[in-house]
């Protein structure tokens, strides 16, 4: 099957890499919009003729301070067109973009900054630059640093650092000496030159830099598109953050692939209205941020009037029968049938445009299983969410659910290119022009990540069915067993907890353990509405997750959970016995989640270690103390007494 | 400051009294251009009088006060405005039921000019005009970072919010000299350095000259180039933050004079 592989996705030399893509869209389409940015309350927009100008005056700039083929360019901010352009200058020049995640502390950035061996920065704001600066002392390696809001930027005189304007500025003059520099450059591009490293955060570990090259995102971005009928006529909001290879992916490849619009937010928190504001028709979000949205509306719903909650309630159970129904392919009856409109009208409608999602033809959610709950409440509102499955290694595609056949269990079948193998181990197994050159500076990781053949390991326990469907169970290594032998898959039962709108985040526990237990954080938005509510005082977060009536609250979702897992044959051994709230939260500046809102199941586990183990004595408490870090670096203690839960063992059959 | 450079603001032996009560005793205080000046002293010192009678609130019994070269001891708070001093309240004054934007967009209402008709029709110059002044506010959002509020009734917001797009409203009357009347009463840590973070930003990068009443003693030595105490409506002391702080008139004030 090798010849599916290396055959057809040859690059022409005039369109294979992203800056010639750029200069091939501002001639075919120069005033068609490229990027819209909303600054001052109005949506700013740049055509692609803009965008070739600002990144070829980027690149100059850069050129003028020396810029050689191969520097890395450490890029961090939110999601700004400038920062996208800088992208491109940078790949213009032959040089290397390294996005870094615009919140990662001094520390975490600093280590990208060496590890890259990056000469210059571009940044967006005073924040960044102050970062930068610090890290700068201890890098000095790292030359320049061009930063693009001049606010609160007048007293700063360090060397090597300037604004954009300034540099576009020198680039102005840069050209008037050497006018064909840019074009030059541009020439010597190669399709297999590495277009991005993109660090992946790592649930374990130091981030590996993987390098992906222009040839691996723009086939893969290609046949992902042709997939699923994605169109120039697009709009998409870009509001994740750049390092992350998704964005990359679609705010950057495909939308330069394809010539379709991005649209970056004013703000971090004015991304709900903004989603509203451009209503998107492709639209990509981790399973955190549906839970964040299915949270909002929740909260709302439990604030309407009695008559307006009965009635959305109603219609909510309505659509979710009838997409269930259809997900597993069984009849729909006729009054349901004829109720739908009416849902639409009333309901389902209303609701969509409210969150924005009227024009979405299709929305993409990855990262990490999605609760199926959650997956099946979206799909039942109209709006077309589908699951890929990807990750940084693969530049993102390996499957997509196809219209008309989606499935809740699955991520869908491999987009053209793409081969999938379940290796002896149950691991799944890919190998398609999207794999990338390696890990920048770590062979060792890169040989880990390889097998014979070109396939690469995902990491992923994984099941091909019959259909071509690949279905995943957990990561590889967390798949685990109980002390009796029974399997148990962590996240699995962590996604029906999150389900819950007051749930914000579980670990579970069990491997090797006689019954499963979880520690769980509790939403502080939903709960502390809902103890308003029930005129239930708190002071703190750690005070609300330690009163009894949370712990009931919480409780009731526990069993919930435990009900539905009795239906699944292979995992019902594996119920949650005990559980206890944590009186903080998982924060990845204590390095508990990622920067994208993994668990790093070991830290915790290694770090919460008196909890799990008074999980399995007999102590209904627990005293703890718990580091934790601020966000300007500095750590403090936090002291709590932490209850512990017995969950009610299953009642007799038969009750509901 | 340059030498021989006149004073933005000059007060000169004002007193105000109420009935028998004499809230400021002859107090004199100079404001040069481009200052942060913090106003502190005991309950009842007459602070908030000082901003009054700066603002045109209250009127001086005796004394002059000269603004920019102006003398207008007796102007009436709108004429004041008009000449560019702006404040903010001790007790936050915003109109509740409208939102943040329409709020801030009421500081500048002494620079819209246009008929009552034209206004009404949003046509011609009242349209290009409103967008002009829009335009201006939504700079002021942006510095000030409130654009996830824009289209919040300013009553719904939390205090530290409301006091920020107080200081927003203020700001759109683009005004010489800011009064502020406590900016950081009731707020917390976190809140209290942005709101300081915000203040220096807008004297650096507005130019605007900042007088400030505040009580928490850590922020007017953080942020203000020099410190008028006043106590039972007498001016004290006036100084640099840190001459201040050794003074033994204002100890007296803060700690009670010993008396042996």
């Amino acid at each position: 099957m090798d010849v599916v592989a290396k055959g057809p996705w040859g690059l022409d030399p005039e369109h294979d890499t992203f800056p010639k893509l750029v200069r091939d869209n501002a001639r075919r389409f120069p005033a068609k919009i490229a990027i819209r940015e909303k600054d001052f309350g109005i949506w700013q927009s740049y055509t692609w003729s803009d965008y070739q100008a600002q990144a070829r005056l980027i690149a100059l700039g850069l050129a003028s301070l020396g810029f050689r083929r191969g520097d890395k360019v450490v890029i961090v901010g939110d999601n700004r067109p400038q920062l996208y352009w800088a992208v491109a200058a940078t790949q213009a020049l032959g040089g290397v973009p390294v996005p870094v995640y615009q919140d990662a502390v001094e520390k975490e950035m600093a280590y990208v900054v060496d590890h890259a061996e990056a000469r210059f920065a571009v940044a967006e704001d005073q924040e960044q630059v102050d970062k930068l600066l610090l890290v700068k002392r201890s890098c000095p390696r790292l030359e320049y640093i061009v930063y693009d809001d001049e606010r609160g930027m007048r007293a700063y005189s360090e060397p090597g650092l300037m604004s954009l304007a300034e540099l576009e500025e020198a680039g102005k003059k840069f050209e008037i000496g050497h006018p064909a520099h840019f074009d030059d450059e541009l020439g010597k591009g190669h399709a297999d030159d590495v277009a991005i490293i993109c660090y992946t955060s790592g649930t374990t570990g130091l981030p590996k830099g993987a390098m992906l090259s222009h040839r691996n995102l723009l086939i893969t971005a290609r046949n992902a598109a042709a997939c699923d009928q994605v169109r120039p006529d697009e709009e998409i909001l870009s509001y994740l953050p750049m390092a992350w290879v998704g964005d990359h992916v679609f705010s950057y490849a495909q939308a330069i692939a394809l010539g379709f619009a991005i649209n970056c937010p004013e703000s971090a928190g004015t991304v709900l209205p903004d989603l509203k504001e451009i209503g998107p028709t492709y639209f990509f979000a981790p399973p955190r941020i549906w839970e964040n949205l299915l949270t909002t509306v929740m909260v709302r719903i439990e604030d309407c009037a009695w008559l307006k909650r009965r009635l959305v309630t109603f219609f909510f159970d309505l659509a979710q029968d009838i997409e269930r129904s259809r997900l597993e392919r069984r009849p729909v009856s006729r009054w349901r049938r004829l109720l739908y409109p009416l849902g639409q009208l009333l309901v389902y409608g209303p609701l969509r445009d409210n969150l924005g999602m009227r024009r979405v033809r299709r929305a993409y959610t990855a990262g990490e299983a999605i609760g199926p709950e959650i997956f099946v409440f979206f799909r039942a509102l109209g709006i077309n969410v589908k699951q890929i499955y990807g990750m940084t290694e693969s530049s993102v595609f390996l499957t997509i659910q196809r219209d008309g056949d989606v499935r809740v269990d699955t991520v869908g079948t491999p987009i053209s290119g793409v081969e999938i193998r379940i290796s002896d181990g149950g691991e799944v197994l890919y190998r398609s022009p999207g794999v990338f050159q390696g890990y920048y500076k770590n062979e060792e990781a890169t040989r880990e990540m390889l097998v014979d053949g070109g396939w690469a390991r995902s990491g992923d326990a994984g099941v091909l069915g019959q259909d071509g469907h690949l279905k995943i169970i957990d990561r590889a290594k967390d798949v685990a067993r109980l002390a009796g032998g029974t399997l148990f898959a962590p996240k699995y039962l962590e996604n029906k907890l999150k389900f819950s709108p007051f749930v914000k985040e579980a670990v579970c526990v069990g491997q090797e353990r006689p019954y499963v237990t979880a520690l769980i954080n509790i939403d502080l938005a939903a709960v502390g509405n809902w103890a308003e509510r029930q005129n239930i005082p708190y002071t703190s977060y750690t005070d609300l997750s330690q009163k009894p009536e949370v712990y009931d609250l919480v409780g009731r979702e526990v069993v919930r959970v435990n009900e539905s897992l009795r239906e699944d044959d292979v995992l019902r051994g594996a119920q949650i016995r005990k559980f206890l709230i944590l009186h903080k939260e998982l924060d990845p500046d204590d390095e508990e989640i990622t920067r994208t809102r993994k668990v790093r199941r070991g830290h915790v586990a290694r770090k919460y270690a008196p909890l799990i183990d008074a999980l399995y004595a007999d102590g209904d408490h627990v005293q703890v103390e718990a580091q934790v870090t601020y966000e300007d670096g500095r750590t403090g203690m936090v002291r709590a007494d932490v209850k512990i839960r017995e969950v009610a063992g299953p009642p007799a059959q038969g009750v509901p | 400051m340059p030498e021989g450079a006149e004073p933005l603001l000059t007060v000169t032996d004002v007193s105000v009294r109420f009935g028998a009560l004499l809230a400021l005793n002859r107090v004199s205080l100079q404001i040069e251009r481009g200052e942060v000046v913090a106003i502190i002293g005991p309950n009842g010192a007459g602070k908030t009088t000082l901003l009054n009678v700066i603002s045109g609130f209250y009127h001086a019994y005796e004394g002059r006060i000269v603004f920019a070269g102006r003398d207008r001891t007796r102007l009436a708070p709108p004429d004041v405005a008009a000449l560019g001093i702006a404040r903010t309240f001790q007790n936050v004054a915003l109109f509740k039921g409208m939102t943040v934007l329409d709020n801030i967009m009421t500081g500048r209402i002494l620079k819209m000019r246009g008929s009552f008709l034209l206004e009404a029709l949003y046509w011609g110059p009242a349209k290009r005009q409103e967008l002009h002044h829009r335009a201006f506010v939504e700079r002021i959002i942006d510095f000030l970072e409130i654009q996830p509020i824009r289209k919040t009734l300013a009553g719904r917001l939390p205090y530290g919010l409301q006091k920020r797009v107080e200081l927003a409203r203020a700001l759109a009357a683009e005004p010489t000299l800011l009064l502020l009347d406590e900016p950081m009463a009731g707020m917390n840590v976190e809140e209290k350095e942005d709101m300081c973070r915000f203040i220096l930003d807008v004297n650096s990068e507005f130019g605007t000259t900042i007088a400030l009443i505040e009580h928490d003693m850590g922020v007017v030595m953080d942020i203000s180039d020099r410190v008028a105490v006043l106590d039972y409506g007498r001016k004290i002391a006036d100084g640099r933050p840190d001459q201040v702080r050794k003074d033994q008139a204002v100890l007296d004030a803060y700690l009670g004079v010993s008396h042996e």
